[in-house]
């Protein structure tokens, strides 16, 4: 298989600040690809990177194959590149079917006058939270009264709607209670049936675990490698995202709970 | 996740009346019936609800709908213009200038007007976007800028603060009656002449009826009242309006064009007062350096008591349309039923308070803010 999106040795320095120090990872359809990392670890500035908004100090973006440059987030979006930002995703004053076609809001011309085709609209958004589970009182009701997961959940489904290859999500799951995770986690392994390439963003092990065919770790900006679902354990991963050593004293005090 | 079916039974069932009745509009709308009550118990007879009377809360209510309908979408979009009360002084002062110190035709005053104008709209909004800072600073700065050269031009080109003879001026002008005029005249006489409204029966109106027409003011608040609501709620720039003022930040991600759509929104807000302006300039004839002083207050002011939300991303034309109208009316009504004219302070902050309250609470209920 072919990857969709490849990452060769992207640095990104931000004055003296060396954020990413070279990272390389391949992403490929049809696979939920788990980027983990401590704070600070550059997850971050390297999703940025893809998503358009920093440009690589050096390194090289291959998209299907051909190599690419993001001069803003625009350009990522057209080529298919869809970013869910976490507390980013949605306005919460407005509807779900406001925010659901933000930006690409259907058109429908009455004498010549482009108007906002609300019909369409809400249809199209009606029939999308059904197929991603969430029941809406009606289009018009305010992302504001939704929970934290199925706002999640609507930013991830309106990617998907507007023809996302790639879906950056990050730290989809930080904020949210037990059962929103599962929620989120589920609208995530959908998605990858689609055979969209997912780029999931978590600092969690387990919430990796669950979803994930492959993980990267990231630490101090660079990459610690790459592993397929099975060919590594949890506590493993845990050790190399927080650089090993310390934490392994630590959980020792902590009787293993960390 | 796996059960489509059911409903969130957590989800209370709404009548369909509910539904009907909570809407950003339903502050403004229980302000009006409220108001309208007071006044028909304390000053029916006083002559407010007669033909005249009726024109006179209107206009001033017209007024305030101009100016609140730029505020309104400026608000939505998420930043303020403290500028407009001196906007409309200036722009004013820029018609007398132009048409009647250098004596160009009335027409090409009132485009070159527009233009300045907007113009100076359009750099609040690029301060405003460029910067990052509020927008409250950028345009209060904005506010002591034009005010000043409203003053200065007049008294340094003619030593007056008045420049009269716009009306003159104006004469025979095919763009002036656009603001100036008055629409329905025929109408109103025929009303007059079958009896059922009243005449000027004595003096050299005699057999005129009082009302000769509808202000060009009135139909210019109208159609801008029109104009606005359907932007926002039918529009795709509407629907980018309401998200530059949600979160600018999440709109940009989504591919919205934040900064434009802003800065198009503070040109707007200079286009109204400068409608505001011209319409007041026709009217008396003359531009004063005065002009338009704590209008800014008044249009933000309406705007609020019509259920727009202060930081952004949420409200109503026609609720900013029902606050102006409470708003003239409140204001016209106690000068009516003679009350202190220095009471309408008093009044004016309780509708206020009272109106921000209820918003509050409709708001809370619409959007689930906690």
């Amino acid at each position: 298989m072919e990857p969709i999106i490849q990452m060769k040795g992207i640095e990104k320095h931000f004055g003296s600040v060396i954020a990413l120090a070279g990272v390389t990872v391949d992403f490929y359809p049809g696979e939920c690809h788990c980027l983990l990392g401590d704070n600070g670890a550059g997850k971050s500035t390297f999703i940025k990177t893809m998503s358009g908004v920093h440009k690589p100090t050096h390194g090289e973006i291959m998209f299907e194959g051909k190599p690419m440059q993001f001069d803003d987030p625009r350009d990522s979006i057209a080529a298919g590149i869809a970013t869910v930002y976490q507390d980013l995703a949605m306005i919460p004053l407005m509807s779900v079917s406001r925010n659901f076609f933000m930006g690409n809001e259907p058109i429908k011309k009455i004498a010549g006058l482009r108007f906002f085709d609300h019909e369409h609209a809400n249809e199209v958004t009606m029939r999308e939270m059904r197929n991603m589970g969430i029941n809406l009182r009606g289009p018009d009701q305010a992302v504001g009264t939704l929970s934290g997961g199925e706002r999640q959940t609507v930013a991830i489904a309106r990617a998907v709607h507007f023809g996302a290859k790639v879906l950056i999500l990050d730290e989809p799951t930080s904020a949210l209670g037990v059962r929103q995770t599962a929620n989120v986690l589920a609208t995530v392994d959908k998605v990858r049936k689609q055979g969209i390439s997912v780029v999931f963003i978590t600092h969690n092990v387990r919430h990796a675990m669950a979803v994930g065919d492959r993980f990267t770790v990231l630490n101090r900006g660079k990459t610690y490698g790459t592993a397929m679902k099975g060919e590594i354990s949890p506590e493993e991963l845990q050790d190399m995202m927080a650089g090993g050593q310390e934490l392994a004293t630590l959980e020792g005090s902590l009787g293993g709970t960390v | 996740m796996t059960d489509t079916s059911s409903t969130d039974e957590r989800v209370k069932e709404m009548s369909g009346l509910r539904r009907a009745m909570i809407r950003p509009e339903l502050g403004g709308m229980v302000g009006v019936v409220a108001v309208f009550t007071f006044f028909l118990l304390f000053a029916f007879d006083s002559g407010m609800f007669n033909m005249q009377g009726v024109m006179n809360w209107t206009t001033v209510s017209a007024q305030f709908m101009i100016i609140a309908v730029g505020a309104c979408l400026l608000m939505i979009a998420g930043e303020f213009d403290l500028s407009v009360g001196s906007m409309i002084g200036f722009a004013g002062m820029m018609i007398a200038i132009f048409g009647v110190v250098l004596g160009w035709p009335m027409w090409i005053a009132i485009l070159i007007t527009f233009a300045i104008c907007i113009a100076f709209g359009a750099l609040n909004g690029y301060i405003v976007v460029k910067t990052g800072l509020p927008s409250f600073i950028v345009t209060l700065a904005t506010l002591f800028i034009l005010r000043g050269f409203t003053i200065f031009i007049p008294q340094t080109v003619e030593s007056k603060t008045i420049i009269g003879g716009i009306r003159e001026a104006a004469e025979g002008d095919w763009l002036a009656p656009l603001f100036g005029g008055k629409v329905g005249g025929p109408i109103f006489q025929w009303l007059g002449d079958n009896g059922w409204i009243s005449t000027f029966t004595r003096g050299n109106l005699e057999g005129q009826p009082v009302i000769d027409g509808i202000p060009m003011l009135i139909i210019w608040a109208i159609a801008l009242v029109i104009f606005g609501h359907i932007v926002l709620t039918r529009t795709r720039f509407g629907n980018w309006i309401f998200a530059a003022g949600g979160d600018a930040q999440a709109a940009r991600y989504a591919g919205v064009p934040v900064d434009a759509v802003k800065i198009k929104m503070f040109m707007f807000t200079a286009f109204c007062a400068t409608v505001f302006a011209v319409c007041q300039v026709m009217e008396f004839g003359s531009a004063g350096a005065d002009r338009g002083l704590l209008k800014e207050f008044e249009a933000i002011i309406a705007v609020v008591i019509g259920g727009a939300l202060l930081t952004g991303g949420y409200g109503s034309v026609i609720g900013a349309a029902l606050g102006a109208l409470i708003f003239g009316v409140v204001q016209q009504g106690l000068f009516f039923a003679n009350v202190e004219s220095s009471l309408f302070r008093v009044f004016l902050g309780v509708i206020l308070l009272l109106a921000v309250i209820l918003n509050t609470y409709i708001r809370r209920l619409i959007t689930g803010e906690r």
